[in-house]
């Protein structure tokens, strides 16, 4: 691999949580330098730690030791206020059961981030249209979510993820709501933002979908087990 | 950043016509209440300005004292002819043993039949003194009002309201024409536009009426005399009245109720029983704007009451609305939004519920006055400082319910609402 910049950086990152008496080691000492451009899937079993880990990459949650630097910037110490602009402006996220916002329409739900942002009305339109031009949802700008099939919504949660231009997207088994053909689809479309030069992490537990990846981590009891580029 | 709130609204909107009857059903305690109180205001508004205005009428430097049967007159063992009232020794008394005093006016009054050939009317014939057109000022339309030789000479010379010279004279010539009142032959020379009376108790009614006519009280001392003779069924029931009213007229109406008080001391030295009336325009109208403002303290009780019933509604159904909507919170925070974004949402929604209702409200509260005015024949009206009152109260309603379960959707852990189903 050619030298490339480190967008993320977790070093010595813990987790746990108090459930009752139980103390629950989510992550136990995690280590990893993920890459600028790279499309990275992590696997692993239900409870090996990889939704925690997600979480934390995403800076919905803190981590409860260790470091994590997003774009040379120090996010574990962050308070909520912080960790909310940080993912406002650097982070995209794709979920499995795509998370839209019912009562908007396809456009509002790509803007949302802008208007977050506080783009004004016409700009923010108008990159809706782009994006939505990208995933190749032009023209159902007015539709609402319920009127459009999985694949189609997936991809107006992926031009959501995009409208801020995220440094790194997020995707939690963005294909385990949909049928091969359609997840096919999708996972086209990641790739090639990728190829475009955007920095992917994706957690799957599906063999298949992992093989799309440029590199893949593997977790156990968490900790990262094995690391396959 | 304008742009944006009106963008935020929209989608507020948009988010509450999803459930469009229970937003509905929501608001109504809000609608309830603002549309009680701007109705109800209205109302009490309409009425207590035709009250002032009576009480303007009847002047606020005078003071009326009527005569009346005394009490133990009207119980049990009745006089055969009872003598009562006031007399032309408490006028004199009046004019001459206070200070302040501008005008004192007599007046007797009596029922007689008018007669023009056939034209007949019942009038009321007020014998009065010169300056009653000083303190009852009323526009003179043809002719001259009464003077001061008229009750020198006891001259059978009246003063007609333009309804009465209407109905008794019709065609014929009205200045110098010739009248019965009744078995008395009366010059008309002169005739007056008098106002529409209005509605109200007897207590305020001004103090002409349009069926009067006016004579000297001289003449009316010397034709009618002071002897009422009024024909029942089975009997002839007599009464001896000198005046029936005194209006009093003070220099200003400062001196009005200190005057009013030795004004009534003075009389009950020299009357026995208690035989006349004092009404104070001043105070009516002091008691008036007491009352108005007892009323509005009641309305503003009840008012509050409903209003934080309504609140409580929009509260218990923005909780609902949290709960239901969490993943929406969730995509929301994922995506950046900061618990103020999420406050200000929810606060919106909260905020566009009040105003709705207080807006729908206000609509009823401007219709019922209106149709309470056209079958009650009760003025109404609507005080601009209500709306913007009710409107103002509404947002405060809307922040303040809404204030809590908007905190309690930005508490919401991000990654748990995500996972919510």
């Amino acid at each position: 691999m050619k030298d490339k910049k480190i967008v993320v950086e977790l070093s010595e990152v813990t987790k746990r949580y108090q459930i009752g008496t139980n103390i629950v080691h989510a992550l136990s000492g995690v280590s990893y330098a993920f890459e600028s451009g790279c499309f990275c899937s992590i696997q692993g079993q239900s409870g090996s730690g990889k939704s925690t880990m997600l979480n934390l990459l995403g800076c919905l949650d803190s981590p409860t030791s260790g470091s994590y630097f997003l774009n040379g910037q120090d996010v574990s110490k962050m308070d909520d206020e912080q960790l909310s602009a940080v993912r406002l402006s650097h982070i995209g996220f794709i979920f499995q059961s795509f998370h839209l916002i019912p009562q908007l329409t396809v456009s509002q739900n790509i803007q949302l981030p802008l208007s977050y942002l506080g783009w004004n009305k016409d700009k923010s339109e108008d990159r809706a249209r782009e994006l939505a031009t990208l995933v190749d949802l032009k023209d159902r700008m007015d539709h609402r979510p319920v009127e459009l099939s999985g694949g189609q919504q997936q991809r107006v949660a992926i031009a959501r993820s995009l409208a801020n231009n995220p440094k790194l997207i997020l995707a939690d088994e963005p294909t385990g709501n949909l049928d091969s053909a359609t997840g096919g689809q999708v996972m086209e479309v990641l790739l090639e933002l990728n190829r475009q030069g955007k920095t992917i992490i994706m957690v799957t537990h599906t063999s298949e979908i992992a093989a799309h990846a440029t590199s893949a981590i593997h977790m156990l009891d968490g900790k990262i087990d094995r690391i396959k580029s | 950043m304008n742009s944006r709130l009106i963008e935020e609204i929209a989608t507020g909107f948009k988010t509450l016509w999803l459930h469009k009857l229970r937003s509905l059903l929501t608001i109504l305690g809000i609608v309830f209440g603002v549309g009680s109180v701007v109705a109800m205001l209205a109302i009490g508004e309409g009425a207590s300005q035709q009250t002032l205005e009576q009480i303007k009428r009847l002047g606020s430097s005078n003071i009326m004292i009527r005569s009346i049967k005394s009490e133990d007159e009207n119980q049990g063992n009745r006089v055969r002819f009872p003598i009562y009232g006031l007399t032309y020794e408490d006028a004199l008394r009046i004019e001459f043993g206070f200070e302040g005093i501008k005008n004192v006016v007599s007046m007797k009054t009596l029922e007689k039949e008018a007669r023009l050939g056939r034209n007949r009317i019942n009038l009321r014939i007020v014998g009065t003194t010169t300056n009653w057109f000083d303190v009852v000022t009323r526009p003179l339309l043809a002719g001259r009002i009464l003077s001061r030789e008229d009750s020198l000479e006891r001259k059978n010379v009246c003063v007609l309201t333009r309804y009465g010279a209407n109905k008794l004279l019709a065609n014929e010539a009205t200045i110098g024409q010739q009248v019965y009142l009744g078995s008395n032959v009366f010059e008309v020379v002169g005739i007056l536009n008098t106002e529409d009376q209005l509605a109200g108790s007897s207590s305020m009614q001004s103090p002409d009426q349009p069926i009067d006519a006016y004579i000297p009280l001289t003449t009316a001392r010397a034709v009618f005399g002071d002897i009422a003779v009024v024909n029942t069924s089975n009997s002839r029931d007599r009464s001896l009245v000198e005046l029936h009213q005194i209006i009093v007229q003070l220099e200003n109406s400062d001196l009005v109720l200190s005057g009013a008080k030795s004004i009534l001391r003075t009389l009950k030295m020299f009357h026995s029983t208690k035989d006349y009336e004092m009404d104070v325009p001043l105070e009516l109208l002091k008691q008036t704007e007491k009352t108005k403002r007892t009323f509005n303290t009641v309305l503003g009780s009840i008012a509050g009451i409903s209003l934080i019933v309504g609140g409580i509604g929009i509260m218990n159904i923005m909780l609902a609305s949290v709960t239901e909507r969490t993943k929406e919170i969730g995509i929301r925070r994922a995506i950046g939004a900061t618990r103020k974004m999420i406050i200000r949402q929810f606060l919106i929604e909260a905020v566009i519920l009040t105003i709705s209702g207080g807006l729908i409200g206000i609509g009823f509260g401007v219709v019922v006055p209106s149709v309470v005015e056209y079958f009650a024949k009760m003025p109404t009206k609507i005080p601009l400082y209500s709306i913007v009152l009710s409107l103002g109260i509404s947002v405060f309603i809307g922040v303040i319910f809404g204030l809590y379960p908007a905190w309690k959707a930005a508490q919401l852990d991000p990654i748990e609402s995500l996972r919510h189903q």
